[in-house]
């Protein structure tokens, strides 16, 4: 180690090797054990707090991606997946394993308050217990469930209890107790605002929200284990578009495709990486207009006029994404390797649907900043309501637009380059307002850029070689990488960092499979929002974090 | 107001075209063909009950009710371009109580189940279900999920089921209508297996499942139990 870079400097920038990073734990590593993203430290499981602190004091490691929990023959293994917001190429994986028979782990829920709910997770499907934990119960499915379901011996035909637990009239007056004047209200989990099936327990006293606690798990549809009984080649790809099924479904492949690639060492060929891009910014731009008309519906009211422009645009791009894929939602369109066909012919004609498009886009925009951003009333309801200041959001692990209109400079899609994204011009947008109006901003601008991005792709593919349209590398028909090979990859999905880690067991089917959902982590911050405000800048506030329950819950 | 005429408006005030027009031949706008073919006995006979199935089968208010991916694809459906409402049955009510179809757009989980049986109590009759997409038939792709419900119909009985993943809006459409049709000509829903229910905890058998989760839950709290070993 250098002597002119102080251990004590809290500085992102600087690049540690493997070899520094351990010697700046210490003994707090008790082994090694790489994955092909980072390298992975096994850490004491009594030593979390610790070694978390030191790496994110440091070393700069300020992003706690994802906490993902297995159990193995004879241990459990919480790993925290950490980055640099600043690079996130930077990584390092933290292992820490716990005893079979009495699975019990320190909490970093001090450290990073984002693991709170991550572990959450892992206690309630895995069944590891963490110390210190300030509320560990389970968190997707019900309080009543019987075992954890991706532990090893669990028995899925055993008989199981739901409650539904009633709450009282809040109108009534014994709903307040003596001492206090405040009032439970229960949102969802059918309501009009909490786009889909979330349920959020709010306290109120009169207006204001003095607590909200997001209840999620009503459509937690095992996504991770239909991953886990899938096979590599072809079984997992139609999922991913059912996690965010706001039409992101090619970004959502993407995310698999990513890990699995990079798992099995597979080069994908340029033509289909240029076709991948532009499919992938169809998708944000179709999921952001959702997330758009949505939005000026819980600011707005009823069906209003936004909301059918909105979705008259996002029409469109349906219409392009279907005549490249064949479906209008769930695509299935990516293969391990490439994409699944070419281009529909005859080719100009979809070039120029797609350039039909992108041509009057400027003028929906437009139309949407004036209904929308330059209305007085929206721009009460939405500016300087809902803050999350940039710090509070990076300790969320919050991503995408949630992070970006924090001024948070964050975007897989530059800092960590995939596709053909680092070819070509555009920009990462910003804004610094931390409030509901500037999410919303970031998202109403980043559709230009996506209109960039396709417009170059579109340039491309239209000039590209005949004899040089290789849509698919040549991947074995089974794929069986190495055993005990772990990874993490992400990408930038239209909600923020869309991650999966794989570790193989040498077979054809991953061996665990795990989810780190952009959504779920966003959703976390919303007390951070909401609470001190009214009630109505709730529901504002969880527009704006433009939540997917298929992908909060999975 | 004190004229003695207040409905009579001064004529040489306002005069336009169009009003006159409407003026002199009050009777005549709302006339049409079919009327004309009455002549002059403007009645008709019918059954009531035929009338009010009817009624009830071209106007129908939907539940806006959004649970997965297929609700992505009911939105389009009720919005523009494909415009449920040219049927007579687009306006999505957020209140079940002003609803008489609900669309069940998605995959059932256990958590969810006793929440969606709730809504669908508290729909005033006669009321009816669209199950919308292969998750309510059966569970679709995730039907091997250890805590999806194996199709809707286990929790409340569905009317008509469109199948897909997700159906396109026309084929939802075409559902819709499908079951517009079947009321307005009185057709009864087919009764339907239902193995699970919303009961007070005191009310289950007695087993070890209920026995350990005696101190946690309340006798009198409504629970659904689920016997996932016997499901299709
Ligand atoms: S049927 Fe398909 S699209 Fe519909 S909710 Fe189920 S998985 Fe989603």
């Amino acid at each position: 180690m250098s002597l002119e870079r102080p251990d004590t400097v809290d500085d992102g920038a600087v690049e540690r090797t493997p070899d520094e990073l351990e010697a700046l734990l210490g003994d707090l590593v008790v082994d090694r054990d790489d994955h092909l993203n980072a390298p992975g430290f096994v850490i004491r499981p009594d030593t979390v707090q610790e070694t978390l602190s030191v790496l994110k004091e440091q070393a700069g490691y300020d992003h706690l991606s994802v906490v993902s929990a297995q159990e193995y023959e004879n241990r459990y293994e919480s790993i925290y997946h950490l980055k640099k917001y600043d690079d996130p190429t930077q990584e390092v994986s933290v292992v820490v394993p716990a005893d079979k028979d009495d699975p019990v782990s320190e909490s970093a829920e001090p450290v990073f308050r984002t693991a709170d709910w991550h572990e959450r997770e892992a206690y309630d499907l895995i069944g590891i217990e963490y110390d210190d934990h300030p509320d560990l119960r389970r968190i997707l499915l019900p309080e009543t469930w019987q075992g954890h379901p991706l532990s090893m011996d669990y028995d899925k035909d055993r008989p199981q209890i739901a409650t539904l637990p009633e709450h009282a009239n809040p109108l009534q007056d014994h709903h307040k107790d003596e001492e206090s004047d405040t009032m439970f209200l229960n949102i969802g989990p059918h309501h009009p605002a909490t786009h889909g099936v979330l349920h959020l327990k709010t306290v109120l006293d009169g207006e204001q929200v003095v607590d909200v606690e997001p209840d999620i798990g009503y459509l937690h549809r095992s996504e991770e284990q239909m991953a886990q009984n899938g096979t590599y080649r072809h079984q997992i790809m139609p999922y991913p578009d059912r996690w965010d099924y706001i039409s992101a479904g090619l970004l959502n492949e993407w995310a698999y495709a990513r890990a699995a690639e990079d798992l099995a060492d597979i080069e994908v060929p340029e033509y289909a990486q240029v076709i991948r891009t532009m499919g992938a910014e169809m998708c944000r731009i179709a999921a952001h207009m959702l997330a758009l008309a949505t939005f000026a519906l819980d600011i707005n009211g009823d069906f209003t006029a936004t909301f059918m422009y909105a979705i008259n645009d996002r029409e469109r791009v349906q219409n392009l994404l279907e005549d490249l894929t064949g479906q209008r939602l769930m695509f299935n369109y990516f293969r391990l390797g490439g994409v699944v066909w070419d281009l529909p012919e005859p080719r100009d004609e979809f070039f120029s649907k797609t350039r039909d498009f992108l041509d009057q886009l400027p003028e929906s925009i437009e139309e949407y900043h004036n209904l929308i951003t330059s209305n007085e009333i929206f721009q009460m309801r939405t500016i300087d309501t809902g803050v999350l200041p940039p710090e509070v959001a990076k300790n969320y692990g919050a991503t995408g637009p949630v992070a970006r209109g924090s001024g948070v400079d964050y975007d897989l899609r530059r800092d960590d380059p995939y596709g053909y994204y680092d070819e070509l011009d555009w920009d990462v947008i910003t804004e610094d307002g931390c409030d509901n109006f500037s999410r919303l901003l970031v998202r109403m601008r980043e559709v230009e850029e996506s209109a960039k991005i396709i417009e170059q792709c579109v340039d491309l593919l239209e000039d590209w070689p005949e004899d040089e349209r290789n849509i698919q590398a040549n991947v074995p028909r089974t794929l069986r990488p190495d055993d005990d090979t772990e990874i993490y990859r992400a990408v930038e999905a239209a909600k923020g960092e869309l991650g999966i880690y794989i570790r193989a067991d040498g077979t054809d089917k991953p061996a665990r499979f795990k989810i780190r959902s952009p959504c779920f982590s966003n959703l976390q911050t919303l007390p951070e929002m909401a609470n001190g405000e009214y009630i109505p800048d709730v529901v504002a506030a969880l527009g704006s974090l433009d939540i997917v329950l298929g992908e909060v819950d999975r | 107001m004190s004229s003695d005429q207040p409905f009579i408006t001064d004529e040489s005030q306002v005069v336009t075209e169009t009003r006159d027009a409407r003026m002199t031949g009050q009777g005549d706008r709302f006339n049409s063909r079919l009327r004309e073919a009455f002549g002059s006995s403007p009645f008709i006979l019918t059954k009531f009950d035929k009338f009010l199935n009817w009624c009830r089968g071209s106007s129908m208010f939907m539940l806006q009710f959004g649970i997965a991916c297929c609700s992505i694809e009911m939105m389009h459906t009720y919005a523009v371009k494909h415009d449920l409402d040219r049927f007579g049955s687009g306006v999505p009510r957020a209140s079940p109580r002003q609803a008489d179809v609900m669309i069940v757009p998605g995959t059932i989980v256990s958590k969810f189940a006793p929440r969606m049986k709730r809504v669908y109590d508290q729909m005033p009759e006669p009321k009816f279900v669209v199950g919308m997409g292969s998750c309510t038939i059966s569970g679709g792709p995730f039907q091997e999920g250890y805590n999806v419900i194996k199709g809707a119909e286990e929790v409340i009985p569905i009317d008509i089921h469109v199948p897909g993943c997700p159906p396109r809006p026309e084929a939802l459409v075409y559902g819709v209508v499908k079951l517009q049709e079947r009321v307005a000509n009185g057709e009864a829903a087919p009764v339907t297996v239902k193995p699970y229910e919303l009961e007070e905890f005191s009310d289950l058998e007695r087993d070890e499942l209920v026995d350990k989760l005696a101190d946690q839950i309340d006798d009198d709290e409504l629970v659904m139990r689920y016997n996932f070993a016997d499901s299709p």
